[in-house]
């Protein structure tokens, strides 16, 4: 690292004073890749995808949404959700102290890593979090196998 | 403009107070503040928080919200992708103004809070006769 080498230069008074700084800019930089072990594919919304054996899950958190606010599709063995998340409108007097949610469009394929049985898929919206149940098609599921 | 715009991803942010005692992730929910002359509405971000696990608290003028998420996901999955973490809710408010207690409102719909705090009524303002 080229930090490192920096301050490894001979004792100057000055760098030793610099010492701790670099230590606290090191600790900030740990945090930061510490806080990346979540890869997201940068387009909304951030999905989590789970499976057993008979299913995929594919989770959402869509606060605010209504289901017919919502579209899902599945195509092969992607699933697209699009939709449009609508804030009620507030009184157009009314000072604004923070306004951090969104509305807006947004649309995202994902791809599954199996073979689906496209026409059993079960979606559920409840509390903000979308949950579509995904069968996985008969050749995919894992099968016990007996020793004769 | 008539193009509506593309909701842009934001990383879900982690609340750096309170102090943990127990295990677990806790977020800040992202909320809207508007104020009125009668009261100040705030409209929390709660996916996946019911009305019985949501704490509102308002005591000293400090408004705290906290909310527990129960994991959902049954115990025999297996993580294919994770983009988002799931954990408690917990945000602290300071409110500038007196409010009437007796009068808050809370809606926890779809995983959105409405909180509704009305100001309390100010004295009348009375004019005082100078007797001679």
């Amino acid at each position: 690292m080229i930090t490192r080498r920096l301050f490894d230069f001979p004792a100057w008074g000055l760098l030793n004073e610099l010492e701790p700084i670099r230590r606290q800019l090191g600790r900030i930089l740990e945090n930061i890749e510490g806080s990346h072990r979540i890869v997201g594919a940068g387009v909304f919304p951030p999905v989590n995808l789970t499976e057993d054996k008979e299913n995929f899950y594919l989770r959402a958190e869509l606060p605010g949404m209504k289901t017919e606010d919502l579209d899902i599709q599945a195509t092969g063995n992607s699933i697209s959700i699009s939709g449009e998340r609508k804030l009620p409108g507030e009184d157009a007097n009314a000072k604004v102290h923070r306004r951090e949610r969104d509305d807006g469009r947004f649309s995202r394929m994902i791809k599954l890593p199996g073979e689906i049985e496209v026409g059993k898929i079960n979606a559920t919206l409840k509390n903000g979090i979308l949950t579509v149940t995904i069968p996985k098609a008969e050749a995919e599921k894992p099968r016990q196998i007996e020793i004769k | 403009m008539t193009e509506k715009k593309e909701i842009q991803i934001k990383g879900k942010q982690e609340a750096a107070t309170p102090e943990q005692t127990r295990p677990g992730l806790v977020f800040t929910p992202a909320v809207d503040i508007f104020e009125t002359d009668t009261d100040i509405t705030l409209l929390a971000d709660l996916p996946g928080v019911t009305a019985d696990n949501l704490t509102i608290d308002l005591r000293d003028s400090v408004l705290t919200l906290s909310g527990e998420v129960k994991p959902f996901e049954n115990a025999d999955e297996q993580d294919i992708m994770i983009e988002y973490e799931v954990g408690k809710y917990y945000r602290q408010f300071t409110l500038s103004d007196i409010i009437d207690q007796d009068g808050i409102e809370a809606k926890l719909n779809d995983g959105v809070l409405r909180l509704r705090l009305p100001k309390a009524q100010k004295a009348q303002p009375r004019k005082i006769e100078i007797t001679t």
